[in-house]
């Protein structure tokens, strides 16, 4: 199976730079325009490669999300320890009273 | 190293070297050879010789350092070492000192093994070649001009290179046994579970194994069941104890129903095919019953691993946001500092991938790309059962070519991404895996040959790749 193969409906369109742009804003990152046309070049040949498990008829397998049938694991609710406050916060890039310091979250009032 | 890491221990238990002659041993090589070689981001010399006097002064009084007495080892950069900087080669956690040891590294210790160094790797372990690291790529011992493969490029260098006996490193699509089988060392990816993933940073952890490389069979043996075994800090990690795997190296494979599987062979280069062929007749003149296996269900691996593996990295790596640890870049509001900092921190690779990640998640492509990937993940695990009903291990090419050149691959993701095609497969499944070298290819450059067993089939695994390394042709010498 090649990507030259025709396709069937049911697979998805390739990417364009405006859908690039657009997930680069959901994950937070911000493109110039020449990293917008090359990632978007470069997301379009391996998501073409990819689609093509699109074509397989597997809708009777159960998807896997994990390799082992482990679930709910438990443990026993005793304290342990844990960090040290100071040493965690020591590698912060801001704290202020024992806490992470974040700039502003909320806009001005309108 | 001249010597294995169970030799090295060895001398070290019985008064006959002590364990600071060992490390400045190491630290020497690295000093003389790093420069050029760069497999090391971060060396720990004074550390390191400090826990070397512990050890001999632990040994002179009578007491047992444990199995690794003396051995030093290197670390891949993105398992967590209490207040030494973990950096995952990315400037967004550029000086960043954990606050805690990774399990891993905890068990080295409690072995006698003496940590000298963190070594170099593709950013977060996004890449096959060492190439997409923030203080630039590793370079094969073997041949300068090439990759060490990657993801865990510095650990397979560090030890082809002599400058280590053994280092970890982590293996999510690959990252040990390709740059095992490029850098002519063996790698060996662990059971999913069988390994405690506790401080080993996140790239997708459905599929994240931590394992050894080493120079030889035994060295990755005796350090697996070291590393090995339940850890209740990790919920993944198996409530099982560690496998005895030190017996079985020498154990042999007479009887032994050994699969070579077709998918695994066919599209690798001739000179990577005819060794993998050559392996399967020694072990067929070792006593084992060969016959060759189809697995056409490992074809679609690749696509389904190139969804799967960067839609959990988009996950995971949103937690490097500027708030908590490594990066800030100060921005008004706290939205605009999340995208200024990642803007800044991440690599194009690591961009790429989370990006991937977040369209193939993304509402109205999930089904057709997350959830359908998912399902072929089921198809390849449903390959390797088949398989096994017939067979008691299977055998392969680690990948499809010997080492490429630095810069080669860079700009085309997709070439990058097919050099991982022959090691997908058993993360999917979750399956151990070893790369043991076998021979060289054109130009005098290593071959890596696979062996797969079932899950929880370490035993079998290490009884396959102490076959395979007697039989191996002699490796060609490092230039380092």
């Amino acid at each position: 199976m090649s990507a030259g193969d025709a396709r069937p409906r049911s697979q998805p369109a390739v990417i364009g730079s405006e859908q690039v742009a657009y997930v680069a804003r959901l994950a937070r990152l911000e493109l110039s325009d020449d990293e917008l046309t090359q990632f978007t070049g470069q997301l379009a040949s391996v998501l073409t490669y990819a689609a093509e498990i699109a074509e397989l008829d597997v809708g009777d397998l159960e998807p896997m999300a994990h390799p082992l049938p482990l679930h709910n694991v438990l443990r026993d609710d005793e304290p342990q320890p844990t960090l040290d406050r100071d040493t965690v916060l020591a590698e912060a890039p801001a704290a202020e009273d024992r806490r992470f310091r974040v700039p502003r979250i909320l806009g001005d009032e309108p | 190293m001249s010597a294995s890491a169970i030799a090295l221990a060895a001398e070290v238990r019985s008064k006959k070297r002590s364990a600071r002659d060992a490390v400045e041993e190491s630290l020497a090589k690295i000093a003389a050879g790093d420069p050029e070689i760069h497999a090391f981001v971060e060396v720990l010399a004074d550390r390191a010789l400090e826990r070397a006097d512990e050890i001999d002064r632990a040994v002179a009084s009578g007491s047992d350092p444990g199995p690794l007495a003396g051995v030093p080892v290197a670390l891949k950069d993105n398992i967590c070492t209490s207040g030494i900087p973990t950096t995952c080669s990315s400037k967004i956690l550029a000086g960043w000192r954990p606050p805690y040891d990774a399990t891993v590294v905890e068990r080295l210790r409690a072995a006698g093994a003496i940590i000298v160094g963190k070594t170099n790797m593709d950013e977060f372990a996004m890449g096959s070649s060492t190439e997409n690291s923030c203080s630039g790529p590793t370079r094969n011992p073997h041949d300068h001009e090439r990759v060490p493969g990657g993801s865990s490029g510095g650990s397979a260098a560090a030890v082809a290179a002599g400058f280590v006996p053994l280092a970890l490193g982590s293996d999510t699509g690959g990252s040990i046994r390709q740059p095992a089988a490029l850098c002519g060392v063996v790698g060996m990816k662990p059971t999913y579970g069988v390994v405690s993933r506790y401080g080993l940073v996140a790239f997708a952890s459905s599929l994240d194994q931590i394992g050894p490389l080493a120079g030889t069979v035994a060295d990755a043996a005796v350090t697996l069941q070291v590393i090995a075994g339940h850890d209740r800090r990790d919920s993944t990690s198996l409530a099982a104890p560690a496998p005895d795997v030190v017996a079985a190296v020498n154990r042999g494979v007479e009887g032994k129903r050994i699969g070579l599987v077709t998918e695994l062979v066919d599209g690798t280069a001739p000179d990577v095919a005819a060794r993998v062929r050559q392996a399967a007749d020694a072990l067929a003149a070792a006593g084992a019953l060969v016959d060759e296996v189809a697995i056409p269900q490992f074809r679609y691996g690749l696509a389904a691993y190139y969804l799967i593996a960067p839609a959990e990295a988009s996950s995971n790596l949103a937690r490097f946001d500027g708030v908590r640890y490594g990066l800030r870049v100060d921005a008004p509001d706290v939205a605009a500092m999340n995208v200024a900092t990642r803007t800044a921190g991440f690599g194009a690779e690591v961009k790429r991938r989370i990006m991937l990640g977040t369209y193939a998640l993304s509402a109205g492509y999930y089904d057709a790309y997350y959830a359908q990937a998912q399902r072929v993940r089921t198809l390849v695990a449903d390959g390797f059962a088949y398989a096994y009903t017939r067979f008691d291990g299977l055998l392969g090419a680690t990948t499809p070519t010997t080492a490429f050149r630095i810069g080669d691959r860079t700009d085309d993701p997709l070439s990058m991404y097919l050099s991982d095609t022959c090691t997908v497969p058993a993360n999917l499944a979750g399956h151990p895996s070893i790369s043991v070298p076998f021979g060289t290819g054109d130009g005098g450059l290593p071959v890596g040959v696979q062996a797969l067993a079932p899950a929880l089939g370490e035993q079998m695994l290490f009884a396959l790749a102490g076959a395979l390394e007697r039989a191996a042709p002699e490796s060609g010498a490092v230039t380092a």
